[in-house]
């Protein structure tokens, strides 16, 4: 979108916003529609191609095989990376890591990282010095809002159709050959809200995201809170805060069930 | 109800001690002790901003730069930035943004860096309690200052201010949070866990009640630089 039309729809938001609408219709805590796609990206150990509104994001999965950390020698890893290039919004160059997608990609990892959804022992192979790294490698295609939660749910939906590759007998893999899935203990989704003006809107799009002074994302799975973070500058009151943790919570079990509805092979 | 690995209170913090104007070269700066953390923050500016390009005709921008000394853990950290690093160079960056006047600022840089020299948890709002001193120290002006602190969960038990034994037990949970005080505006929060929903929103309260604390030594220590007469609460 060019600064001027942003300008002009901005204007818009705003205006929408002081009668309790959004621009396109939405209640204020609404999702966007979502489209997911899963294992059509045959190179992947598992792959999915998310859709929210307008924002998609892919994922692919890869397993590779190095040496555990020293203060869990028994346990296999995960290393997540979001990539923001050019390619989905003239906002982002093409170069080196931006910011935005650190942080964005953070705050996707840690709502799955700290849900106890993987047993990463599942990825030891030989304990104490051979085990399983699973890279999470998430691409966003178009931008439009809401890429933390866009870019969580990818990498849950690819981890959760992920298979583990099958090992010869000198531990090496066996391109092309699996071995099980990966078994995920728990479902974690994650709820990023914008303030705009005084209201606060769930799964903002680029030009709310845009009119909005501050953000807030939150893990959540059933009635349990499991990361939280603030974003941008601004401020929320600890009423606000108490607030999203509810809808948040409130919004879980219906969500989850939208999202399994959705994938689709 | 269990008693703390230090025997403090479940709502008592670590001894601090603040002094200002520990750089003489920088604008304005805070040497912090919390526990065994210490920090050394700085401030530099309001001054041109290069490259050009990154200049905002509007405000001022914020460098804040949360630094680790590979010393400062057990095993040695490297003195490259590292994606923890960044993000809570991001975040605070971001909390302070909504506190100082930047818009009287256009086109500068405010250079803000935290340098943690020891480390011992909660490194984060130790880091942004000093910043928040260096900037009054530089005579930025100002909404109010940034309080900030951690609390959490630990053997069951909602505590205040972990330390990073207590970081490290099974059930914990920790939560960064600053206040932007007087005015009770939360300005950064962050938490990594596992916790039923009403039971996190009493670990908020009790982390904001902490700030209220850290609030009355952060005054304390501008007083002692800067002594006023009459009601400070003006």
């Amino acid at each position: 979108m060019s600064e001027t039309l942003k300008i002009v729809n901005s204007e818009n938001v705003l205006a929408k916003i002081k009668e309790g609408e959004r621009l396109d219709g939405r209640t204020l805590n609404d999702y966007r529609n979502i489209e997911i796609k899963v294992n059509n990206i045959k190179s992947a150990d598992g792959s999915s191609w998310v859709k929210l509104g307008n924002t998609e994001v892919v994922c692919g999965i890869k397993f590779v095989i190095g040496v555990p950390y020293p203060d869990s020698p028994d346990e296999g890893n995960m290393s997540f990376n979001l990539e923001l290039t050019g390619l989905s919004s003239p906002e982002f160059n093409t170069g080196p890591p931006q910011i935005d997608a650190l942080e964005y990609g953070r705050v996707a990892d840690r709502a799955i990282r700290h849900a106890d959804a993987i047993d990463f022992k599942e990825l030891a192979i030989v304990p104490g010095e051979k085990v399983f790294t699973m890279f999470i490698d998430c691409y966003a295609i178009n931008a439009d809002g809401n890429l933390i939660d866009a870019t969580e749910i990818a990498a849950l939906v690819a981890i959760m159709n992920a298979k583990i590759p099958k090992l010869d007998e000198n531990n090496v893999i066996i391109y092309g050959e699996y071995d099980k899935k990966i078994n995920l203990k728990t479902f974690p989704l994650s709820f990023t809200f914008e303030k705009i003006e005084d209201k606060i809107v769930l799964d903002a799009t680029e030009i709310e995201e845009y009119t909005s002074s501050t953000r807030f994302s939150l893990g959540v799975y059933k009635n349990n809170i499991l990361s939280c973070h603030k974003s941008k500058g601004g401020i929320f009151t600890a009423d606000e805060i108490n607030y999203m943790i509810d809808i948040a919570t409130s919004k879980y079990d219906e969500f989850a069930k939208v999202i399994k509805n959705a994938i689709k092979e | 109800m269990s008693e703390r690995i230090d025997g403090r209170k479940n709502d008592e913090l670590r001894p601090i001690k603040i002094k200002l104007g520990v750089v003489k070269s920088a604008d304005g700066s805070c040497y912090l002790e919390w526990g065994k953390n210490t920090v050394v923050a700085t401030v530099h500016g309001p001054r041109p901003i290069f490259p050009k390009h990154l200049a905002d005709a509007e405000k001022s921008v914020i460098d804040y730069r949360y630094r680790m000394a590979p010393f400062s853990v057990s095993d040695r950290k490297s003195p490259v930035p590292a994606k923890r690093d960044k993000e809570i160079s991001l975040v605070s960056g971001n909390a302070l943004e909504s506190v100082i006047l930047i818009e009287k600022f256009p086109n500068t840089v405010i250079d803000i860096d935290a340098m943690i020299l020891s480390a011992d948890a909660g490194t984060r709002v130790a880091a942004l309690t000093a910043a928040t001193l260096a900037c009054a120290d530089a005579g930025l002006p100002m909404r109010g200052l940034v309080s900030a602190v951690s609390a959490g969960r630990a053997n069951g038990n909602h505590i205040l201010d972990l330390t990073k034994e207590e970081e490290d037990i099974d059930d914990a949970v920790d939560t960064a949070i600053a206040v932007l005080m007087p005015q009770k505006e939360i300005v950064l929060l962050q938490m990594d866990g596992f916790i039923e929903k009403d039971e996190w929103k009493k670990i908020i309260g009790m982390g904001i009640a902490g700030a209220e604390k850290i609030y009355d030594l952060q005054k304390k220590a501008l007083l002692e630089k800067y002594p006023v007469e009459g009601d400070i609460n003006e």
